[in-house]
């Protein structure tokens, strides 16, 4: 379980690129790639390595100020940890 | 807010969907040469490898590779034979680049100088797939017939240190199948991104050589269990795969996600086929990127179109609520094993053919004497 203070950062191995064709990101990896939403774009390009898990909820809580309150938090941990299933994020800075 | 669910890996729309959808290549498997300094027994070139020629030149590579992208591809798999015997690698990795497909060298690491890898990362490439024959040097040299241990692990170390992903692959059968926590151990100690643990799929040259690979369902299961515990602990860090062989599953392998669905492979001539050994199978007729445009190839050449979808499915498949999950299997396989590449791959336990794979499979269980490797080299597919 990935912890609010630590600082992810997408591993090398991942690139993020739009899709022509359907006009969504997706994210590439060895053999797969995912389709991500906004949301989950936003949050690929906050794992920078800068940013505690802490600051990209108060990011996003900010963008969606009318989100029930621990809802954004939910969220982003399990799409980190969904990330993080697959070993495509590092941490502390170290791709 | 909008769920930021990653949705499913792999670009794979819902089971039974096979049908309606349009075929997009998301992937294009680019088989620049069948030369090859190894001569695996399990190599999935054609039996009759030093027949394809001549190979494509470096314009009809960036033609095929530019034309791909705009069909939708995103992925490209440089491959081979040896992708590196091919000198303009690196002008196709820098195209791909331009077009942000995320490339991958499936490559054997042989031959390989530092400064050419660092040359390759520099294009724009994204990840290298190291393939390692066993986890010592006598082993390795038993199925790929050349001394190449030491060397790929160096390959392997400059991967790392060019900050370059690093997939190892190891192809797995009976002689090797008991090294599976040496291989494990071996890709941690290398810091692998990716761990490949694939069992052979007896097609091609390992089908020539079956007698001699096919390993027992014992042995799969421990090497599973150690994959499964290799997985839990190196979560986060370490992807570990661990693929089964057809000969041991209940039902068929998802052969390429479906026949010219998700996957255009083209050979080092110019074929585009659905898979690695299509141009094998008689009474198909494949188009050539030197005559057709790649679009218009993708949709009307005849051999792609043969088993795409459902309408070729005979029964079991046709009635199968898992047809659009497996699509019926591998042609190939039943095509080698059958005589008829429409019928279900026998490897289904469905099959009115799967008693051919509970045989082969007693032989894993039962060995009987050693048998000799026949090697991937020219005259030697027809050896009896």
């Amino acid at each position: 379980m990935i912890d609010l203070q630590e600082r992810p950062v997408l591993a090398a191995k991942a690139r993020l690129r739009k899709d022509a064709r359907s006009g969504r990101y997706l994210l590439l990896y060895p053999e797969r790639g995912m389709e991500l939403n906004a949301t989950g774009v936003e949050i690929v390009r906050l794992c920078n390595g800068q940013s505690t898990v802490g600051e990209i909820v108060d990011t996003l809580a900010r963008r969606y100020a009318s989100a029930p309150s621990g809802l954004i938090e939910s969220e982003v941990l399990s799409f980190l940890g969904a990330l993080e299933d697959r070993a495509l994020l590092a941490r502390d800075g170290h791709p | 807010m909008a769920t930021p669910s990653p949705g499913a890996s792999g670009h794979s729309p819902a089971p039974g969907a096979a049908a309606a959808e349009e075929a997009r290549p998301y992937t294009l498997v680019a088989e620049l040469t069948y030369r090859c300094p190894l001569a695996c027994v399990y190599c999935s070139n054609p039996s009759d490898f030093y027949r394809h020629r001549p190979e494509l030149d470096t314009a009809q590579w960036l033609d095929v590779i530019t034309a791909a992208e705009a069909l939708g591809v995103v992925q490209l798999n440089l491959s081979g034979g040896e992708p590196l015997l091919r000198d303009d690698l690196e002008q196709l990795v820098s195209c791909a680049e331009r077009l942000q497909l995320y490339t991958n060298l499936i490559t054997s690491g042989l031959p390989l100088v530092r400064s050419r890898l660092a040359d390759l990362r520099d294009a724009g490439l994204a990840n290298v797939q190291l393939s390692i024959q066993d986890v010592t040097r006598e082993g390795s040299e038993r199925i790929s017939g050349k001394v190449s241990f030491e060397h790929k692990l160096q390959v392997a170390r400059w991967v790392k240190e060019l900050r370059l992903p690093l997939t190892l692959n190891f192809v797995l059968h009976r002689d090797n199948l008991a090294h599976v926590p040496e291989m494990i151990a071996l890709a941690e100690s290398l810091e692998a991104d990716r761990l490949e643990l694939a069992n052979t799929q007896y097609l091609g040259w390992a089908l020539h050589n079956r007698a001699a690979l096919l390993p027992s369902a014992e042995q799969l299961q421990v090497a599973r269990e150690h994959a499964a515990a290799a997985r839990r602990r190196t979560k986060g860090k370490m992807e570990v795969l661990f693929v089964t062989p057809d000969y041991y599953a209940e039902r068929p392998r998802p052969c390429m996600d479906g026949w010219g669905r998700r996957f255009m492979l083209v050979s080092p001539t110019g074929l585009v086929l659905p898979c690695h050994l299509a141009h094998t199978l008689p009474g198909l007729e494949w188009w050539s990127v030197r005559d057709a445009p790649l679009t218009s190839i993708w949709q009307h050449s005849p051999g792609l179109q043969a088993f795409r979808g459902e309408a070729w499915m005979p029964e079991p498949c046709r009635s199968c609520e898992r047809r659009g999950v497996d699509f019926g299997g591998c042609r190939c396989q039943a095509y080698h094993l059958t005589g008829n590449a429409a019928h279900t791959d026998p490897a289904c336990a469905l099959s009115p053919h799967h008693e051919l794979i509970v045989l082969a499979r007693r032989s894993g269980q039962t060995p009987g004497p050693p048998v000799p490797l026949r090697y991937r080299r020219k005259g030697s597919e027809t050896r009896t």
